[in-house]
């Protein structure tokens, strides 16, 4: 018998076991990656359960990464807005400055379990490199990482990071030159290289079975947010907000709790210069159905099909897919997807660091944006958890440069 | 029997193996890939692959990545590559055509109305490079009602079992990749070819294809010795973009020398 107040839906059995959540997701790759991505899979569902690499990510969580981060109650920010007291999920806080470390250090233990000596990923603000490299250089692997020529223009300080730890950084130059860019490079070189490279996806899309395992490596940001505010307040949260681009810090936080039925969920898009503009990077907002880097979801693309280019003022989010799980949640009506334009989240990013003294990512500002419209609207007693997955250093530059300022 | 199971068989009776050419359509201009196709027919190819731009060709190496660029800078669709094919068939019922693409530009159309037009247009086979045997119940369904063939690839990777799998929901040909890898590499090992073409030919009765990584006569020869069929690419779509700026017959001048050196040696066999 079902339980009246749980889900119809048990949120926790998917996807299939061919990786798809209702008509999203799958496998939509050529032939040649088939094998690998069955070995993947092999390797993942053989060690998902396994103790002793689970007790070696925790370690690595706790000891490298620094984890459990914490849930910081902003109490003069919530004041000021007068409405739900707002905690901030500090994953700013981890190793590298951003919730992408928690997948790296999962699939690089995965790497170093099927003995593949070198380790690729695509990147599009420089995060995930960084990230990427790092747990490269910590376990002695070869590390090559793809990136859009314009991003690595954009991004010339990820771009050197990235180099002094010891990764190669190469340049894409076909197509638009951003991220999907880079992502069909990585799968290129994946195709060739699939004897001695494992390929370090950083969001929760890509080909079944990487949604899943980045989801589970992601899951941790939820689980030790539902702990944390059940021992601080003694309940669930009303709301969880959360940016989404590809939409792994989004799900890492959503998922634990999405067999709460209590418990509102917004995901917030790149709005860029306004969903009306068409000048932005929110599908789940104004896209449609596609096959697009091996999973069907929401997609920018044009009449015929053709992907088309993407806006936002943070690197993060400017993709034109978003992870399927997303787009099967927002179909279901569980989560609801919502855009902040540039503007806002810039105003959002000022907002946060002179009110907490927090500098957040533009990525995160995002979120903090739609928590300014939210918290307003709920009651003092109410409860939002909002991510704030990355710090927001590597964007000061584009700040200054909005505002005028060379540095 | 459809336009390319009737061709193998006559291949077949004569003693001849199969040359499967690439371009992609609307590359280097709009007004280049008909000529091309029927001067391709003309030097001896004897089933034409037809490129369907998109933005992301991710197995596409990067000749071929060029190739698909050249074609969006004039917005060509794949309604547009289906115009082609149907114009092609006014002078033209007895070259098997077909396309091979991305699955979301069909995705876009719908399956359905996809086939409906394929089939008008004499469209005879698809090859949907992202689109594996897992993913393509929906299609498939629709093609199999048309009579239009679904071309399967196999990898150097795929597992016996699979392949087998493969084989049974194939029909046409099957098309061998050659390589790991993408389009145009240039790591061809004919050893490797010739024994996974001998493990994956005792699953069928198709005939068998090889392509990726061939390059000119000497390469088509190696290969072909060991399968029905040879199928070139990036050799044409390479020397159409150096073509860019000539007129459309040059062009297919251009394609048509490549052509005839290759089917010189698949016939000196």
């Amino acid at each position: 018998m079902n339980d009246s107040t749980k889900s119809a839906v048990d949120y926790s059995a998917f996807p299939d076991d061919r990786g798809h959540f209702g008509q999203f997701g799958g496998r939509f790759v050529s032939e040649t990656l088939i094998y690998a991505l069955d070995e993947l899979q092999e390797i993942y569902s053989s060690l998902k359960d396994n103790d002793e690499f689970q007790a070696e990510f925790d370690k690595d969580l706790a000891h490298y990464v620094g984890r459990p981060s914490p849930l910081y109650h902003a109490e003069r920010w919530s004041r000021e807005l007068g409405g739900a007291q707002i905690y901030l999920k500090r994953e700013d806080l981890n190793h590298t400055g951003a919730h992408k470390v928690n997948n790296t250090i999962g699939q690089a233990l995965l790497a170093k379990m099927t003995g593949k000596s070198r380790v690729i990923a695509e990147t599009g603000a420089g995060q995930h490199g960084v990230a990427t490299a790092t747990v490269a250089a910590r376990l002695g692997l070869k590390c090559q990482v793809y990136m859009g020529a314009e991003d690595v223009r954009r991004q010339a300080l990820n771009v050197y990071r990235m180099k002094l730890l010891g990764a190669e950084v190469i340049p894409v130059t076909s197509g638009s030159k951003t991220l999907k860019d880079a992502m069909n490079e990585a799968l290129r070189d994946w195709s060739t290289n699939v004897d001695d490279t494992f390929y370090i996806i950083g969001t929760v899309a890509g080909p079944h079975p990487y949604p899943k395992l980045v989801r589970d490596f992601q899951a941790v940001i939820g689980r030790e947010a539902r702990a944390q505010c059940l021992d601080m307040t003694g309940k669930l949260p009303d709301a969880l907000v959360a940016c989404v681009g590809g939409g792994s810090n989004a799900i890492g936080l959503f998922h634990p709790f999405l067999n709460d039925d209590t418990v509102a969920m917004y995901g917030v898009e790149a709005g860029g210069d306004g969903v009306e503009t068409g000048r932005h990077a929110a599908p789940l907002n104004d896209g449609v159905p596609g096959v697009l880097h091996g999973n069907r979801t929401y997609l920018m693309e044009d009449e015929n099909g053709q992907i088309i280019e993407t806006h936002s003022v943070s690197a993060g989010l400017d993709y034109p897919g978003v992870g399927p799980e997303h787009a099967w949640l927002k179909d279901l009506g569980r989560v609801k997807y919502v855009p902040i334009n540039d503007q806002e989240a810039l105003a959002a990013f000022r907002k946060t660091t002179r009110t907490e003294g927090i500098m957040p990512a533009l990525e995160s500002s995002h979120a903090l944006a739609y928590v300014e419209k939210l918290a307003p609207t709920m009651s003092p007693e109410q409860i939002i958890i909002v991510n704030l997955s990355g710090r927001g250093d590597k964007d000061i530059l584009t700040v200054a440069d909005i505002d005028g300022i060379t540095v | 029997m459809s336009r390319i199971s009737q061709t193998f068989s006559e291949l077949k009776q004569n003693g001849r193996k199969a040359l499967v050419a690439y371009i992609v359509n609307g590359d280097p201009t709009r007004e280049a890939t008909l000529p091309a196709m029927h001067k391709m027919v003309e030097q001896g190819v004897d089933i034409i692959e037809l490129g369907v731009p998109f933005s992301d060709p991710m197995a596409e190496g990067p000749v071929i990545q060029k190739g698909h660029e050249r074609a969006l800078e004039h917005h060509v669709s794949l309604t547009d590559t289906m115009a082609v094919v149907a114009e092609f068939r006014k002078t033209n019922q007895s070259t098997p055509v077909l396309l091979m693409g991305y699955a979301n530009p069909v995705e876009r159309m719908g399956y359905s109305v996809f086939a409906d037009k394929a089939e008008a247009a004499g469209v005879d086979g698809l090859l949907t490079v992202d689109l594996p045997l897992e993913e393509l119940t929906d299609l498939k369904r629709e093609l199999d009602s048309r009579d239009i063939d679904n071309i399967f690839l196999l990898a150097p990777t795929t597992r016996v079992e699979r392949a087998r799998d493969i084989a049974a929901n194939a029909s046409g040909f099957l098309y061998y990749v050659s390589l790991k890898g993408v389009t145009g590499a240039g790591h061809l090992d004919v050893d490797s070819v010739k024994q996974k073409l001998t493990e994956f030919g005792a699953l069928t009765e198709l005939p068998m294809c090889v392509g990726f990584g061939i390059k000119d006569a000497t390469s088509a020869k190696s290969v072909a010795v060991l399968a029905d069929g040879v199928v070139i690419g990036s050799v044409l779509v390479d020397a159409m973009g150096k073509a860019q700026g000539q007129t459309p017959d040059q062009i297919a001048e251009a394609v048509g020398a490549i052509i005839s050196d290759i089917r010189q040696a698949l016939d000196s066999l």
